[in-house]
């Protein structure tokens, strides 16, 4: 009974020590970027074979040079910071608007009921559908694009903080009040704090979709720059490289902000999940 | 001279509905200052929420509080005017509010997760309006008095349950409290971890004299701290039984043996059977 036993524990050992093996002989890089590795060798087969033809998807080399002489000539450099330029511009009013609303919103649960068809409808409202109207209100520039993603950014921000404000524990609150702690230092010491993870979720996908909101407005609403200007035009000429190149280039912007959200919230809220 | 810190409370005419229902209705209560007090109850008589409304953090539909000197009643509060004095503004400008320290069943719920454990413990003071190197040397006194073994500049999750609830005790302690409210603080904590933190609580009471007031579903523990044992009823919640167990302190594990206390805990268990069923 007892010399089967042994054998079967051993079996583990010997697999986990291959196992390491395998996992140090690769460098952590190489780990983490199998997947992506993968991608790129099967993008090249399926050009090189000439399954997909190049008008609809050029070579991996075609695009990444496209993308390098974008950035060496420094149109598409210029065509980034700009639309990085709006997006943030639209952030920033979307967390200056969202945050101090959310919050009172959110401490008033009276309020807060009374606005909560209003803000569940325009929540419920694509904000694209909102460009004529602030075309109208803001006239054809460029801020006309950023009062939109702004618009839709606040919502995001402000419905996070609310609920956020709204879903505090009460313990906290409770021990902070039994302290004789006032009322508005309850609120900047501990409701606050309390809000940050909700609030940080707000902002996270505020950015995004002020990105979102102002790629589609550089594309459609008569922007002579930007991203989204770029990659419309690229495709209207039939500059597949260019487009690949633009978009990627987009997509960079977006997983560049998104990680720095990220970062930032873990080092801050370093609390979160505890 | 030992129990300068403590006040005592009077509790009259307390009322609390519950939407339609009862839950204290007329109430009566005195603890004595400094005295440790267990309220000891059957599940959901409201003992938590009698110290709540104790401490300020909720109101009762009726009824006064008296903590020493200091009446509230319905939310105002106003010190009692003694022969002699002038205008109620002057007298209560010079005599300092009772203060209240409050230890909450769920650690993990209570301490501030974004401060690290010394400045959860500092914070009170902080809106007492102490400098710096007063917090400081307040948080000191309190490190020597509970002989803290661990590190203070940790974060309140980097800390044990035991430890958490610990760093619980020495927060509402930092303002040196006239009454220390305790909610069934050690229910969650292994049994270890009870015993040296029940037994540091002692020490500081018998060092600080303040007045306890703590919940506890462990008769055991409510004997063995106590100098009163308040058995409550189920609801509507009236007084059963003021127990009282004088022995010496510091009680030790051979206290848990005496006749004394043995009888006291089959009486009190007695008269829990016959009020909570
Ligand atoms: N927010 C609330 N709304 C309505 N009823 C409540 C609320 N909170 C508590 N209760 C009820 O009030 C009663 C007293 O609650 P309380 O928490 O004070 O009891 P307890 O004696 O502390 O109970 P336990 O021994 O479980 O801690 C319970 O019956 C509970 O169901
Ligand atoms: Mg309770």
């Amino acid at each position: 009974m007892q010399y089967p036993r042994q054998q079967t524990t051993e079996q583990p050992i010997q697999e986990k020590s291959y196992l390491s093996n395998f996992s140090t002989k690769l460098s952590p890089f190489l780990v983490a970027n199998t997947g992506t590795l993968v991608f790129l060798f099967i993008w090249w087969l399926v050009t090189a074979l000439g399954i997909i033809q190049a008008v609809l998807l050029p070579t991996p080399i075609a695009t990444f040079s496209s993308l390098w002489a974008g950035i060496t000539s420094g149109d598409l450099l210029l065509d980034f910071w700009l639309t990085l330029y709006r997006t943030l511009y639209a952030f920033v009013i979307a967390s200056i608007l969202g945050i101090p609303l959310g919050l009172l919103l959110g401490a008033n649960e009276k309020l807060y009921k009374s606005f909560e068809f209003l803000i569940d409808f325009f929540r419920s409202t694509p904000a694209t559908a909102m460009f004529p109207l602030f075309l109208v209100v803001f006239g054809i520039g460029d801020f006309s694009k950023v009062a939109v993603a702004a618009f839709a950014g606040a919502l995001v921000v402000f419905f996070n903080v609310a609920y956020g404000v709204m879903n505090t524990r009460k313990t906290r609150i409770m021990a902070a009040k039994v302290m004789g702690v006032p009322k508005w230092r309850v609120f900047v010491d501990v409701i606050f704090f309390e809000t940050l993870p909700q609030t940080f979720i707000g902002l996270r996908t505020a950015v995004s979709l002020t990105l979102v909101v102002i790629i589609v407005a550089e594309m459609f609403v008569g922007s002579t720059n930007g991203m989204g200007q770029r990659i419309i035009d690229a495709q209207q000429v039939f500059d597949m490289p260019g487009m690949y190149a633009s978009i990627i280039a987009t997509g960079v912007m977006g997983y560049g902000l998104n990680q720095f959200f990220l970062l930032t919230e873990n080092k801050f809220i370093h609390w979160k999940g505890q | 001279m030992v129990s300068k810190l403590g006040v005592d409370i009077e509790v009259t005419g307390l009322t609390k509905y519950l939407g339609e229902k009862v839950l204290y209705e007329n109430f009566d209560l005195k603890i004595a200052r400094g005295k440790i007090t267990c309220i000891f109850g059957p599940n959901g008589c409201g003992k938590s929420t009698l110290l709540n409304m104790m401490a300020g953090l909720l109101t009762p539909d009726a009824g006064q509080m008296r903590f020493g000197t200091e009446v509230r009643s319905s939310g105002r509060t106003k010190t009692i005017q003694k022969k002699g004095q002038k205008s109620s503004t002057n007298n209560s400008r010079n005599e300092s509010p009772v203060k209240i320290g409050y230890v909450f069943q769920n650690y993990r719920d209570a301490l501030f997760p974004w401060l690290r454990a010394a400045e959860n413990i500092e914070y009170p003071l902080l809106s007492a309006g102490l400098s710096r190197l007063q917090r400081k040397a307040r948080v000191e006194t309190l490190i020597h008095q509970f002989d803290v073994g661990f590190d203070l500049s940790r974060y309140p999750y980097e800390l044990s349950g035991g430890q958490q609830q610990l760093v619980s005790i020495m927060r509402a302690l930092s303002t040196q409290p006239n009454i220390l409210f305790l909610d069934e603080p050690f229910s969650a904590l292994d049994y270890e971890a009870t015993l040296a933190i029940r037994d540091k609580l002692q020490e500081v009471f018998t060092a600080t004299g303040v007045t306890i007031v703590m919940i506890s579903h462990d008769l055991e523990e409510a004997v063995y701290l106590a100098d009163h044992i308040l058995l409550l009823t189920k609801r509507p919640t009236r007084l059963a039984e003021r127990v009282v167990f004088e022995a010496q302190r510091p009680r030790t594990l051979k206290t848990l043996s005496e006749p004394a206390f043995v009888s006291t805990k089959a009486h009190s268990l007695e008269v829990f059977r016959r009020e909570a069923s």
